[in-house]
């Protein structure tokens, strides 16, 4: 090829020079050496499962599991599969992911905006908290949570009573609803609500764009949601009855019970996390030019309306993306529910491997599910970001 | 004369003091904790919680902790705090782990050389870095190896026969180097012909199997020593007709290649000497040491690593880019702690049968992957900050790649991302916590078997352990974080517009 052009053309850099030849040889050997590495990789797994006696594959996703599972969202019980027991795992992860992702923003955002507050001790309260938790590794403050925390809480007998709550070193005991039949119409109303919600905005929108009246579209819309439903229920006859719970032997029964290994993991991770968001968002805040919010005053801007319609929207462009990096560790984090025997994914996956000593497939389950959690959440995020991205002439 | 008005002042008044309110304690109290009712009812709010917090902290920890006590008959008593007899029993376990204790000395001196070298690496103003840190990621690795292990490990002669034929190998490749290919091709023909005969019989004598020689080495394949003679002429040839050529070029690559043959040499040679030092198996690490361990190794073995794979992530080759991109995301993409149990499960399915590491060197491989995955995201945010004019300036002077991102671009780069690759240092610091899960006892580990021991169970023991675990993690990440932050200030004056 190169021989072919050097006779019509001068070749301007010799063969051996030609970048282009190069990249090609680079890449050339690169290929080679991960095919090597693949196929040596390949050859030992196999020489070395069939040495063990062992097998390559998922068939034990259908086999009884025979262990039990102290939380799950799906019913669960010791003769399901090891594959309903993952699942499981799984769903745990989410709900600690999702509601530590909550509780982390409420704490971070708090935080951050309590370390730029005018007054000095709330700053430094803020500041301490930040620097406090940041440095203290994350598997520690769960075990602390859990081991300092909660675990020396009275047992059953002695639990701290706030208004039906229960709080013992059995968990959190709670009332639980219970819905009888009529309760659809509070379903309805529910989702009314949050239809009303939404036209309202939209209403209310339009009107300050037309007219420059503004509408309290948040209190209506929150109103709507709360009322609508109440007022489905009353109209069905008020069929929800609690069902508290109630002291035995050992233990309390009926109720809902959150068990501390959750509350444990929830907590550890939001504060742990809500330390860096604070950050963020101190950072997102100051990275405003003070030239915006003396223009919002110059224009007559409360200062409560300066923060909501000035610098918080011009905050969140900057805060966004760091902020979705911080849920995803969150999320990777929620891992760490091992050390304190959370079934979450990690450790139902763990219990599976040692019950069957499925190595290879059960890390491959774990790297395929956190990998495609952060692609999600990356790519959603992608998403929000170029929605809220400057619009530049 | 008289002045007409006689209230004209001739002096200046008076200057008042400035209202009490607005100057001293009592004006920085107005200012800043009451301006108003509202962030006055704020503070009196948040000064009660400190209160509560504070209080309950010093009362636990000072007042009411047990500060002298034998066993667990001193802590087990209701409404006590803190049981500090249980630290002062188990601290040096907490430094040291099992390691035993007639040989911590060893321990000791690994942190004394490492604290040495490492202050004046951290200072700005002391001189040598290029030395200093030449010594703490190349020399100072070797000690700690030989001194923790004990050395005198069981290298064969042949293992030196076969890093002296690839140094041979390279010495038979160095005129490529000195000449340019072309040149080199043409001057180097005879010890290229010979290394390129010595290649094909070493894969010849793998695959057909001659009958064996006895070498001054031991036996060998009439293959191998075939080969490795051919490599040593081949070498030698180059070495000689370098030499003979007077070029100053050619003498410095000479000399960089004997700097390189000789450490070699020398660090085998210190691997296999008897120091007569009682061998200590990583199973009887422990503590801060482990914490130590993992974490530099890991830091030591992800930067270059991190450096190579950002470069590969902007390299203009798509297969080497996208390599690149799939490692550092796969694995910034998975939680440590799935790495970790993929080190101590899955690792050993996929080496050759017989070969086995133990549990320390797995999660060191984990942790040393891990972090080169996030050091690389590192490096990448220092090599987009350096400005395309360096790029081309250094491609207009003529330089090669490898010249101009080592010569150019990595030292500027680099030096950016000093704070970033502290941060990523804390973070390591932290994450080694999770070696616990795969059952090596590093200094949470160790706190926390120490719960179990009998002699000191109590209510106030497990709270005690992790408060004390917590202050030693605060204080090494907190001192850490302040440094990056002393860099980054430092960094920055140079550059403020």
């Amino acid at each position: 090829m190169s021989a072919a052009e050097g006779s019509s053309l001068e070749p301007r850099v010799s063969f051996w020079n030609d970048p282009n030849t190069r990249s090609y040889a680079v890449q050339a050997i690169m290929v080679l050496a991960l095919v090597a590495l693949g196929y040596e990789l390949y050859a030992n797994a196999s020489v070395n499962l069939a040495r063990l006696g062992k097998t390559f594959g998922y068939d034990f996703w259908y086999k009884s599991a025979g262990f039990d599972i102290l939380q799950s969202l799906i019913p669960y019980t010791s003769s399901s599969s090891y594959g309903t027991a993952i699942i499981v795992g799984f769903l745990n992860t989410i709900l600690v992911a999702v509601l530590g992702i909550f509780l982390a923003t409420v704490i971070g955002f708090l935080v951050g905006i309590m370390r730029l507050s005018k007054n000095w001790l709330i700053a430094k309260i803020a500041t301490v908290y930040v620097e406090l938790i940041r440095n203290i590794p994350l598997f520690l403050q769960i075990l602390i949570w859990y081991g300092a925390v909660l675990k020396p809480l009275p047992g059953p007998k002695q639990a701290l009573n706030v208004g039906g709550f229960y709080l013992s070193n059995r968990g959190l005991n709670m009332p639980s609803p219970v819905f009888d039949s009529g309760a659809w119409l509070g379903l309805v109303g529910l989702i009314a609500g949050i239809v009303g919600a939404i036209i309202l905005r939209r209403w209310a929108r339009a009107r300050q764009m037309a007219t420059g009246q503004p509408f309290p579209y948040i209190w209506g819309g929150f109103g709507l949601v709360i009322f609508l439903p109440i007022i489905g229920l009353l109209v069905a006859g008020w069929p929800v009855s609690w069902d508290t719970p109630k002291l035995g032997a050992f233990n309390f029964s009926g109720g809902a019970t959150i068990i501390p290994e959750f509350i444990a993991l929830l907590f550890a991770l939001s504060v742990y996390t809500a330390s860096f968001i604070a950050e963020i968002v101190r950072a997102g805040i100051q990275a405003v030019s003070h030239g915006q919010t003396e223009a919002a005053s110059a224009l007559g801007l409360r200062a409560g309306l300066t923060t909501r319609l000035v610098t918080v929207p011009q905050a969140m462009r900057i805060i966004i993306p760091p902020l979705a990096n911080q849920y995803l560790n969150l999320t990777k984090n929620s891992s760490l529910a091992v050390a304190i025997a959370y079934p979450d994914l990690v450790a139902m996956g763990g219990t599976v491997l040692n019950q069957t000593g499925k190595a290879i497939e059960v890390v491959l389950i774990w790297m395929v599910v956190y990998l495609s959690l952060s692609l999600l959440t990356s790519s959603f995020m992608n998403w929000f970001n170029s929605r809220m991205k400057l619009v530049e002439r | 004369m008289e002045p007409a008005v006689a209230y004209v002042r001739t002096e200046e008044a008076p200057k008042l003091a400035a209202p009490a309110n607005l100057v001293g304690w009592r004006g920085w109290v107005l200012a800043n904790l009451f301006p108003n009712w509202k962030n006055g009812l704020l503070t009196i709010i948040a000064g009660l919680f400190l209160y509560w917090v504070l209080s309950n902290v010093l009362g636990w920890a000072l007042f009411r902790a047990v500060w002298t006590g034998e066993n667990r008959d001193a802590c087990a008593v209701e409404g006590v705090g803190a049981c500090w007899p249980f630290v002062q029993a188990k601290f040096l376990q907490w430094i040291y782990g099992f390691y035993p204790i007639d040989q911590r000395w060893r321990v000791n001196i690994c942190f004394l050389v490492g604290g040495a070298a490492l202050v004046p690496m951290l200072m700005p103003s002391a001189p040598h870095k290029i030395w200093n840190a030449l010594f703490l990621l190349v020399v100072f690795p070797l000690i700690v190896f030989i001194l923790l292990t004990g050395g005198h490990f069981a290298l064969p002669l042949s293992t030196f026969a076969g890093v002296a034929a690839l140094l041979a190998i390279a010495a038979a490749l160095l005129p490529l180097s000195v000449y340019g290919i072309e040149e080199g091709i043409q001057k180097a023909r005879i010890n290229l012909v010979l290394a390129g005969v010595g290649i094909v019989v070493w894969i010849a004598s793998f695959l057909m199997n001659f009958g064996t020689v006895p070498t001054p080495i031991g036996v060998m394949s009439v293959g191998k020593s075939v080969a490795t003679l051919l490599f040593f002429a081949s070498g030698g040839l180059a070495i000689v007709q370098l030499m003979a050529d007077r070029n100053l070029g050619a003498l410095s690559v000479l000399r960089g290649w004997l700097i390189v043959a000789l450490a070699l040499f020398l660090a085998m040679l210190l691997l296999k000497i008897d120091f007569g030092l009682e061998p200590v198996e990583t199973s009887q690490w422990g503590g801060l040491l482990v914490t130590l361990v993992v974490a530099i190794t890991g830091i030591v073995f992800s930067l270059p690593l991190g450096i190579l794979l950002a470069l590969g992530r902007r390299s203009n080759m798509p297969i080497v880019k996208y390599f690149s991109i799939s490692f550092i995301e796969i694995w910034r993409g998975v939680p440590l702690i799935t790495v970790l149990f993929m080190a101590s499960v899955m690792l050993p399915l996929f080496l050759p049968p017989g070969v086995n590491f133990d549990k320390l060197t797995r999660a060191l491989i984990a942790t040393a992957i891990f972090a080169s995955a996030y050091m690389a995201e590192v490096v990448r945010g220092g090599l987009q900050a350096i400005p395309r004019g360096q790029f081309e300036a250094a491609q207009a002077l003529g330089l090669s790649y490898w010249n101009m991102m080592s010569l150019i671009v990595l030292p500027q780069a680099l030096k950016i991302v000093i704070p970033g690759i502290v941060n990523s240092f804390i973070s390591l610091f932290k994450d080694t916590t999770l070696v616990a899960v795969i059952g090596l006892f590093d200094l949470l580990g160790i706190v926390v078997a120490g719960f179990a021991d009998s002699k000191w169970a109590s209510p106030q023991t497990a709270p005690t352990g992790y408060f004390s675990a917590a202050l030693i993690f605060w204080v090494f990440c907190f001192g850490m974080s302040r440094y990056s932050q002393f860099i980054e200030r430092r960094l920055n004056t140079g550059h403020k517009r």
